[in-house]
């Protein structure tokens, strides 16, 4: 057996390679869905902003069906829809994505997972990257949701984006908080 | 229908810990919270896999950029990507960014006073092959002082993403070159616990690889983590 390749950081140049096109748009005029914007800011064990991160995101489609050879289930695909997103912070820390809600996807069992988007985020300063889960608020499948309920319920409400009042779109809240008393739960898989 | 099976989890000594305080940056950004350990999903097993539309002609080759050629040391860095079962991994995403040959990237926060060469970006991107190889042509690219500790410098090193199968095999990591001195004294290299890991974040010189009269040759692999060998339990 060969060992994996040790994670090192990405450090402050990424942002020519890994962000030459812009990857913060994931929904087409024609995708399938309801149209929404995740917006938050990446905030430091001083609560100052982070400039120098990187997000990514991958999700399933509004039907609850991800664009990979492994997800063969029923639900179907979506020609207008990948899935993926990147985009890096500004000098308020802050990002924006625009996407769709996604449909639940299959967890453990016949179980099905609350509706979720998939969040990986790197920077300087972190030797790994780290990951975590947007969840959405108000949803039935929170209350069962496998990696919600692994969560200490003091620490929950770090993985629920909050709706913000916003006259035209809808726009889910979701910072990601790398230290102090809403630090953001991020998870080993 | 078996649901997939799981990727197998990373010995903790393969990577750094999240804090390492000798690496200064980690000190307020690292999470102070245990992670929360859980089991694998279809949103981990599957993955962006779709890259083919954003790869550019010349790509994987940076030693040429607006009309003219880069300055330095031309080499070839090529190898295989890997599973932990050592079968190769074909259609990953390979994507590099480095330092040009006097240690400057061409990016607006490198404050770096080092000359930026016009005819280098510093760029690439390529996906690895039927047989998981892949090969970039570039420039050797140099050291700089960095501000993490009274005349601190980074070895030479080329910044290298991969995307593998699926989300849990996610990789950020950097290659670094033999007998480089400065390994010794660099926090991010040291940050690895496991001496035979770090070991292999550096490349080797492979003769074989070089292009006579025109470019020296490295080898570096990845290995990107496996999978159990039982499915997800249902």
């Amino acid at each position: 057996m060969a060992r994996p390749t040790s994670s090192q950081t990405v450090g402050p140049f990424f942002s020519a390679a890994l962000l030459r096109e812009p990857l913060n748009n994931l929904v087409p005029l024609e995708t399938r869905g309801e149209r929404i914007t995740i917006a938050g800011r990446v905030l430091d064990g001083d609560a100052a902003p982070v400039p120098d991160a990187m997000i990514e995101v991958w999700q399933a489609n509004a039907d609850g069906r991800y664009r990979h050879p492994e997800d063969n289930l029923e639900a179907r695909l979506d020609p207008n829809f990948e899935g993926f997103g990147r985009a890096a912070t500004d000098a308020n820390g802050a990002f924006r994505f625009t996407t769709i809600k996604p449909g639940a996807v299959p967890g453990r069992g016949a179980k099905l997972q609350a509706p979720h988007i998939n969040v990986t985020l790197f920077a300087r300063g972190l030797l790994n990257h780290l990951n975590t889960r947007i969840y959405f608020p108000g949803e039935a499948l929170n209350a069962t949701d496998d990696w919600l309920q692994a969560v200490a319920e003091s620490r929950r409400h770090t993985l629920i984006a909050k709706l913000e009042d916003a006259p035209r779109a809808r726009v889910f809240h979701f910072d990601i908080v790398l230290q102090g008393k809403d630090e953001t739960v991020f998870f080993d898989f | 229908m078996k649901p997939p099976a799981p990727y197998r989890r990373s010995a903790a000594e393969s990577h750094p810990p999240r804090l390492y305080p000798d690496y200064k940056s980690s000190v307020k950004r690292a999470p102070r919270h245990a992670l929360v350990r859980v089991e694998q999903t279809l949103s981990e097993i599957t993955g962006p896999s779709r890259w083919r539309e954003t790869l550019w002609d010349g790509d994987a080759d940076l030693t040429h950029a607006n009309g003219g050629e880069a300055l330095g040391e031309r080499i070839v860095v090529t190898g295989r990507v890997l599973g932990e079962d050592e079968r190769p991994i074909r259609g990953a995403l390979i994507e590099i960014w480095q330092a040009n040959a006097c240690g400057r990237y061409a990016h607006p926060s490198d404050q770096h006073r080092a000359p930026l060469d016009p005819h280098f970006t510093g760029i690439g991107r390529i996906m690895s092959d039927d047989r998981g190889e892949y090969r970039f042509l570039t420039i050797k690219p140099g050291a700089y002082p960095w501000g993490n500790h009274p005349n601190a410098w980074r070895p030479n090193h080329i910044h290298f993403s991969l995307f593998g199968a699926g989300l849990a095999t996610r990789l950020v990591t950097q290659m670094y070159f033999p007998a480089d001195p400065l390994l010794a004294f660099d926090p991010i290299f040291q940050s690895v616990p496991d001496e035979a890991a770090r070991d292999r974040l550096v490349a080797r010189f492979d003769i074989d690889v070089t292009q006579p009269d025109y470019a020296l040759g490295y080898r570096f692999d990845f290995v990107l983590r496996g999978r159990d060998a039982t499915p997800m339990a249902a």
